[in-house]
């Protein structure tokens, strides 16, 4: 006979209230990603042409360092959620798929701070 | 608690493709191009960091026919994981779940997608950007 509550069996079995975070924070950073990329897509079609010096001191610019940061932060955040679903539906093996998941947000935090100390350093370092 | 033996719902191959159902999938692989692309802008930004001779280099390979093309690719399917993620957001929010509208909303994806890649690439060419 089994005494415990209903509640009492499922717990630490379920979401605990968690379930819906990772699909939340997927539309949040979607919604960032809308207006970061098409303002990163034309200003870079704009700016990327005019060499070293005009592109050094596009990146350098405030406006143009901050909001890159953003949508560097936002893009590998977006990017990591994504993969991670992608490889839970399609990667059988629990083992290979867990390790795969924490390959993926390890690179994307690597990734991501990569591509922002490259902004941070154009923009301080003259 | 043995999770082994219940049924599945059927796969893939079992359904018929349809036009709706391709444009998911095409979601989903631009969600993976996407990252994959988004290496061109961090090498093109450390490159950008670490120097003239580093940045002409990165530049002479992505204004490469090879390196456009990549680039050509990778700009579509941006655009189309975020127009097609626009109408994700207004499935979201319950709205467009009609079959005729999904179909419709698809096209407009397409559409929106072929038209932000092709004045990008316009702006890009006319600008000499090019990268």
């Amino acid at each position: 006979m089994n005494l415990r509550t209903p509640v009492k069996e499922a717990r630490g079995l379920g979401s605990a209230k968690g379930g819906t975070h990772h699909w939340l924070m997927q539309r949040v950073s979607a919604i960032a990603l809308l207006l970061l990329v098409l303002w990163f897509a034309f200003s870079i079609a704009i700016n990327a042409g005019g060499g070293y010096e005009a592109a050094r001191a596009w990146i350098a610019s405030p406006i143009t360092a901050g909001a890159v940061i953003l949508l560097l932060a936002a893009a590998f955040y977006h990017a990591q959620l994504g993969l991670q679903v992608v490889l839970e539906d399609y990667v059988g093996n629990k083992a290979v798929q867990l390790a795969a998941v924490i390959a993926v947000k390890f690179l994307a935090v690597i990734l991501a701070l990569t591509g922002i100390l490259a902004v941070l350093s154009i923009a301080f370092g003259g | 608690m043995p999770t082994d033996n219940r049924p599945l719902s059927p796969h893939l191959q079992i359904y018929r493709p349809q036009w709706t159902s391709g444009l998911s999938i095409c979601h989903r692989l631009a969600g993976v191009v996407n990252t994959i692309g988004s290496l061109l802008v961090i090498y093109w930004l450390v490159s950008l960091a670490s120097g003239p001779a580093a940045f002409e280099r990165a530049q002479a390979i992505l204004g490469s026919w090879p390196g456009l093309f990549v680039l050509f690719f990778f700009s579509l399917a941006l655009f189309y994981h975020l127009c097609n993620g626009v109408r994700h957001l207004f499935w979201d929010a319950g709205k467009g779940f009609e079959l005729d509208t999904a179909w419709r909303s698809g096209q407009a994806a397409v559409a929106g997608a072929v038209g932000l890649t092709v004045i990008v690439w316009i702006v890009a060419l006319t600008t000499g950007g090019g990268g």
